[in-house]
């Protein structure tokens, strides 16, 4: 029965090997400039963690065969040194584990958040409240009104609070449902949340953050594939949060320019 | 037996000198100025109610028709209404359907009850947000059955849908039933006035209220006419 028991590890262990191997759950298409560094970070976390869940299976069923069903006054041998021994190295090896992910993966953290945004990276500001992200670009004068939260009306889709009366930098600013952004140009994202707390996730961009109320979030990329994209909540957020989503749409320069012409007649 | 009939001709008689001496306050809400600009509402994230809409529909903050007709405005009887605390048996409905609110503003009678209808594909969570009556919001999936509500007290009260942020509404909890929302441009009709006098008030959502005096002396028209400040912001 133990032996039994031991290959049935084995195979379990073998089996749900395969399909990481094979990629059969392979992740969608990375379109960030970024999103290469990413995957290779998921990918040496998937092999240093896969290799030690085989080499831990492999090991529970070699014990499983060897030692079960032995006999009564069958001698019992202790690790060397004792539990506090076995602890110690146990808490070293997981230790080296953890610190050498953490090692590999700096530079793609590095990437994404040590690094500022470059001059001329586009700044957008996207606001998330319960349930929906709302896009704000600055317009023509390269600079956003200040915001009112008192004025936020969602009724008259003043979703930012902006005050266009007093405020002149507010008058050209544009707002949106949907985030529009040129292909291959840095965008400078600028997050803060309405309310409660959210996170931008979109899978082909490799970017998932929160919003934290209170804080203004900033955060970098380049997307390099034209095409439409979903970006999603993925911070519980209460009823609605199943329906919180948006669109990006990645366009050319020219489309980008007709798309905010066309929003900015919207205004 | 005899007495009896007697009352009953002099019943006959009241209702019918009081129908024949009712009058009608009607008129026209219009606005001067240059109101506010309306926008477009992307519900691209609800495809289910953006397929309902050929082109975007437009905020109602403010809507106006032709020759400056202003529209969405309650005008009431607010003072010397016969009929306070007589509330109307029968419902009306408040529907969500394309992911708006049909009427935007929605007035009754206090204590009067209202259905509240999800005719959308989607679920919806109404939140209404008075300041004097109590508070509530309920989520309603689609396909359930309609929500029944009434308030006890007279108030203005702002609606809001908490799953779709653009849904908007009013609803305008009145001590009389004498009252109209102007629509078709700027047009209301007060009838079944009997002689008094009254105080006729109009209150849009975003340019206040206004009043104005009226005595209906028998089987009259008259003519009150509203005309609000719009301001550009």
């Amino acid at each position: 029965m133990a032996k039994f028991f031991a290959v049935t590890i084995i195979v379990i262990a073998v089996l749900s090997a395969i399909p990481i191997l094979r990629h059969t759950w392979a992740a969608p298409e990375d379109i960030s400039t970024h999103g290469y560094l990413i995957d290779e970070q998921m990918s040496e976390t998937m092999a240093e963690a896969g290799i030690s869940f085989l080499a831990a299976q492999f090991l529970l069923a070699i014990f499983i065969w060897m030692f079960s069903n032995r006999g009564p006054g069958a001698k019992i041998r202790n690790f060397p040194g004792g539990a506090k021994v076995l602890v110690i190295a146990a808490l070293l090896l997981v230790g080296a584990e953890v610190m050498a992910l953490g090692v590999f993966g700096v530079k793609a953290w590095a990437n994404v958040y040590l690094t500022p945004p470059t001059a001329n990276a586009m700044p957008i500001q996207v606001q998330a409240g319960q349930f929906a992200f709302y896009f704000r670009y600055p317009g023509p004068d390269g600079t956003f009104g200040p915001t009112h939260p008192e004025l936020i009306n969602e009724g008259s889709q003043n979703f930012f609070g902006l005050d266009p009366e007093h405020d002149t930098d507010s008058r050209d600013d544009i707002v949106a449902a949907e985030m529009a952004i040129p292909v291959n140009k840095e965008i400078h994202l600028l997050m803060h949340s309405k309310d409660v707390g959210h996170s931008f996730f979109v899978r082909e961009l490799r970017v998932q953050q929160d919003f934290v109320p209170g804080l203004d979030v900033s955060l970098h990329f380049t997307a390099t594939k034209i095409g439409k994209y979903e970006i999603v909540c993925t911070q519980l957020c209460g009823l609605g949060h199943y329906n919180m989503k948006a669109y990006l749409e990645v366009m050319s320069q020219q489309d980008f320019d007709d798309w905010l012409k066309k929003e900015a007649a919207m205004q | 037996m005899r007495t009896n009939k007697i009352l009953v001709a002099l019943f006959t008689l009241l209702i019918c000198s009081s129908l024949a001496f009712a009058g009608t306050v009607s008129g026209k809400v219009t606005y001067t100025g240059t109101p506010a600009h309306q926008k477009p509402i992307d519900m691209g994230k609800e495809p289910s109610c953006a397929k309902q809409h050929a082109t975007p529909i437009m905020t109602e903050t403010v809507v106006t028709g032709d020759n400056n007709a202003l529209d969405n405005v309650v005008v009431y009887v607010s003072s010397g209404a016969p009929d306070e605390g007589q509330v109307p048996t029968q419902a009306i409905t408040y529907t969500q359907k394309g992911c708006q609110y049909i009427p935007h503003v929605l007035a009754m009678h206090v204590n009067q009850e209202f259905d509240i209808i999800n005719d959308d594909q989607t679920s919806h969570n109404i939140h209404p947000l008075p300041k004097v009556n109590i508070e509530w919001n309920k989520s309603q999936p689609p396909g359930t059955p309609p929500i029944k509500e009434k308030y006890d007290k007279p108030e203005f009260i702002e609606v809001k849908c908490n799953i779709h942020p653009w849904m908007h509404g009013y609803f305008a909890v009145l001590k009389t039933s004498h009252y109209d929302v102007s629509k078709d441009g700027g047009d209301f009709k007060l009838p079944n006035l009997p002689p008094g006098k009254y105080t006729i008030t109009a209150w849009h959502e975003k340019y206040g209220t206004q009043t104005a005096d009226v005595t209906i002396t028998g089987n009259e028209t008259k003519d009150v006419n509203f005309t609000f400040k719009a301001t550009p912001y």
